[in-house]
C-alpha cells in the first residue's frame, strides 16, 4: 500500500481520492464511496508506542477495519548484520526491542552457539537467567507504565519508572550501560557480576513485591480501568493460534506456550515457576498476565540469585576459539595475545549451515535464524520478532470496538515498532 | 505576599524586554511528545520521576506540533519517516527550536546503511546536538541546560 501524506491542496485532495483505488479489497466499499470514514492515526500518536501507523475505518465511532502500516522504523539491521562478524553484530541486536535488549542479545547469542555448538558454563547460564528475568520486569514496567497512560492513569508511570531505573542502574553495573547492554555474548556473559551486585539485586527482590501489589492496588479493581480493559480487543484462542500471537498476548486467551517450559533454554527447566494463563483473551486478561509475571519473574530471580552465590567458576566459555582470553591473561601469554588478536580482527568462522533458535522474550517469541557461510560473517540473519505479529493481529483485534479501544488494544499486545521494523 | 515578603522593601526591578522574554521562554518550553526509538525510552525516564523534567518546566508534552516549543529527535531517522518529522517541524509555531538526542538522530550512529537518514539536520536545523546511545537522562538535561543557555542568549534582532 502507498503511503501518502494528507493532502494539502484541492488538486493534492484530487489526486488522494484518486489514490483510494490503491485501497479496494483492503477497506471495505462502504469506504470507498464515503460512507466511512478514514481516519489515519500515526504515525506520530502519543498511543502507538512508537511510530506505528494505523489506517483505521470508522463507522461512527466503530472500527470496520484497520489496516496496520509499518517500516517506519525500519533500520535495515538484519542486513548490516551480514556485514559484520559475529561478535561485532551483538551491539546492533540491542537496537531492536529496545526495552528488553537483553532478550535480543540471547536470542542471538543462542542461535550463534547452536551454529558453533558451543557450551555455556553453569554460572554464565544462572546469570543469564538473572538478567533475562530483570530485563523481563524493566519491559513489563514500560508497557505497564505506557498502558496505563494510554488509559488515562496518568500517575502509574512515575511509579512503574522509579523501579525501573533501580533495575537500569543494575544494568549498569553488569555492563556500564543503562539500556544497550551488549552483555549476554556467545558462549556466556561479557564478565562476571561485581561485588555490588548481590546486595543490590537482593534488596531489589525485597523491596519489589510490595511495588507490584501498589501498582494492583492502582489498576486491578479500579471500575474505570475494568470498565476499558473487559471485554476488550477478545481474540479468541484459535484465532490467536492462527495468527501466531506469543508471550502474553496469547497466554491471555488461555493457550498455554511459554517457550521458558515449552522448550528450556539456559537451564530455565531447573527452576520453580507457573506460567499465567487468562480466560477472555481480552485486554484485562493480558493485563492480569503481565502483572502476574512480575511475581514469577521474582520466584525465578530468587532461585537465581540464591544460585548465583552458590555456583563458582567461568561466566563464558573457555573455548578461546571463539570466546576471547580475560584481560590479565594478555600480559602473561603469548597464545591469549593470539587469540584475542584473531577474534577482535577476524573473528571466527562458523559452519555453512542454517540453524533457528528462538526464546521467550517479554513480548513472546522471538527467534534467530543465522545461514552461515563457512567464513566470519552470516550470508543472512533473520529475526522472528513477536511485535510484527501481534500488530499483524491488531485488524482482528479491533474490529468491531470503539476508536477509544483502540489505544487499549495497542498497548495490551505490547508492541514495541523497533522489534517490529528491525 | 510571596517575593516581596522574601526580598523585604526592595522596590522596582528592572531588566530588559530581552532577558524578560528569554527569561520566560526557558522557565516553561513544552516539548513535543513525540518518540522515535530506543532514545525516546530515556527521555521517558527524563520526564519520570527520577529525573523530573517537570523542574525545567517542561512536565507539559504536547502531543500537537501547534502548541510544541520543543522538537527533541530522539532515535534513528529513517528514510520513511523523515517527511512526517519534516512536517512536524514545520507545523510547529515560532519561536521553535530542535535538540537531537543520539547518535542516530545527530549522524546516523552505528547505522550507515540504506535505511537511517544520516543525521536529522539533513532535513531540520538543529540546535543542540547529545550524543550516547542512547544517552542517559543525565545527558538529555544537559542538552536541555545548553539550549537555555543559547535561548538566553537570543537577541531581539534574532526573534524575527
Amino acid at each position: 500500500m502507498a503511503v501518502a501524506t494528507p493532502p494539502q491542496s484541492i488538486e493534492e485532495q484530487r489526486r488522494w481520492e484518486g489514490n483510494l483505488d490503491q485501497l479496494r479489497g483492503l477497506v471495505s466499499e462502504r469506504a470507498i464511496t464515503g460512507e466511512t470514514m478514514l481516519l489515519n492515526m500515526g504515525p506520530h500518536h502519543p498511543s502507538t508506542h512508537g511510530v506505528l501507523r494505523l489506517l483505521l475505518e470508522l463507522d461512527g465511532e466503530q472500527i470496520v477495519s484497520c489496516l496496520p502500516d509499518v517500516g517506519f522504523l525500519h533500520t535495515g539491521i538484519e542486513k548490516s548484520l551480514e556485514d559484520k562478524s559475529y561478535e561485532k553484530a551483538l551491539p546492533l541486536t540491542d537496537r531492536m526491542d529496545y526495552l528488553s535488549p537483553m532478550s535480543n542479545n540471547m536470542a542471538y547469542a543462542a542461535a550463534v552457539e547452536k551454529l558453533l555448538d558451543l557450551d555455556v558454563p553453569e554460572r554464565g547460564q544462572v546469570i543469564r537467567v538473572v538478567c533475562l528475568e530483570l530485563a523481563r520486569c524493566a519491559s513489563h514496567l514500560v508497557w505497564l507504565g505506557t498502558h496505563a497512560i494510554d488509559m488515562g492513569a496518568m500517575s502509574v508511570l512515575l511509579y512503574a519508572f522509579r523501579e525501573r531505573e533501580r533495575i537500569l542502574g543494575m544494568f549498569e553495573m553488569l555492563s556500564g550501560q543503562r539500556m544497550m547492554s551488549s552483555y549476554i555474548r556467545p558462549g556466556g556473559v561479557w564478565r562476571d557480576v561485581t561485588d555490588d551486585f548481590l546486595p543490590t539485586i537482593k534488596q531489589f527482590l525485597n523491596d519489589f513485591p510490595a511495588k507490584v501489589d501498589d501498582y494492583e492496588a492502582l489498576l486491578t479493581q479500579n471500575p474505570i480501568w475494568k470498565d476499558r480493559a473487559q471485554g476488550v480487543g477478545v481474540i479468541e484462542p484459535d484465532v490467536a493460534l492462527a495468527y501466531g500471537l506469543t508471550g502474553p498476548a496469547l497466554r491471555g486467551s488461555g493457550v498455554n506456550w511459554d517457550l521458558r517450559k515449552a522448550q528450556p533454554y539456559s537451564g530455565y527447566e531447573t527452576y520453580d515457576f507457573n506460567v499465567p494463563l487468562g480466560e477472555h483473551g481480552d485486554v484485562y486478561d493480558r493485563y492480569l498476565i503481565r502483572i502476574q509475571e512480575f511475581r514469577e519473574s521474582m520466584k525465578i530471580l530468587n532461585q537465581a540469585v540464591e544460585r548465583l552465590e552458590r555456583v563458582k567458576g567461568p561466566y563464558r566459555s573457555e573455548n578461546r576459539k571463539y570466546c576471547p582470553p580475560l584481560r590479565s591473561e594478555l600480559g602473561q601469554s603469548m597464545e591469549a595475545v593470539i587469540h584475542h588478536f584473531k577474534l577482535w580482527t577476524y573473528g571466527y568462522d562458523a559452519p555453512d549451515d542454517e540453524i533457528y533458535n528462538a526464546i521467550e522474550s517479554p513480548r513472546g517469541e522471538i527467534g534467530c535464524y543465522i545461514h552461515g557461510t563457512g567464513a566470519n560473517k552470516p550470508r543472512r540473519v533473520h529475526f522472528k520478532t513477536p511485535s510484527f505479529i501481534h500488530i499483524s493481529a491488531l485488524p482482528v483485534m479491533s474490529k468491531g470496538y470503539l476508536l477509544a479501544d483502540m489505544v487499549a488494544i495497542i498497548g495490551s499486545v505490547d508492541i514495541v515498532l523497533g522489534d517490529c521494523d528491525r | 505576599m510571596g517575593v516581596s515578603s522574601k526580598l523585604g522593601n526592595m522596590g522596582v526591578v528592572t531588566t530588559t524586554v530581552e532577558q524578560a522574554v528569554n527569561w520566560a521562554r526557558t522557565g516553561a518550553m513544552w516539548p513535543l511528545l513525540f518518540g522515535l526509538a530506543c532514545c525516546a525510552i530515556e527521555y521517558m525516564s527524563s520526564q519520570a520521576s527520577s529525573y523530573d523534567l517537570s523542574r525545567f518546566g517542561m512536565e507539559l508534552n504536547r502531543a500537537t506540533p501547534r502548541q510544541a516549543d520543543l522538537l527533541i529527535v530522539s532515535g534513528r531517522l529513517t528514510r520513511k519517516m523523515a517527511p512526517v518529522v519534516r512536517q512536524l517541524y514545520d507545523q510547529m509555531a515560532e519561536p521553535k527550536w530542535v535538540i537531537s538526542m543520539g547518535d542516530c538522530a545527530s549522524c546516523g550512529g552505528v547505522y550507515n546503511n540504506y535505511a537511517i537518514v544520516q543525521g536529522v539536520d539533513e532535513i531540520i536545523p538543529v540546535d543542540v546536538y547529545i550524543a550516547g546511545c542512547p544517552p542517559r537522562p543525565e545527558q538529555l538535561l544537559h542538552g536541555i541546560l545548553t539550549l537555555h543557555e543559547k535561548v538566553r542568549s537570543e537577541r531581539i534582532a534574532d526573534w524575527a
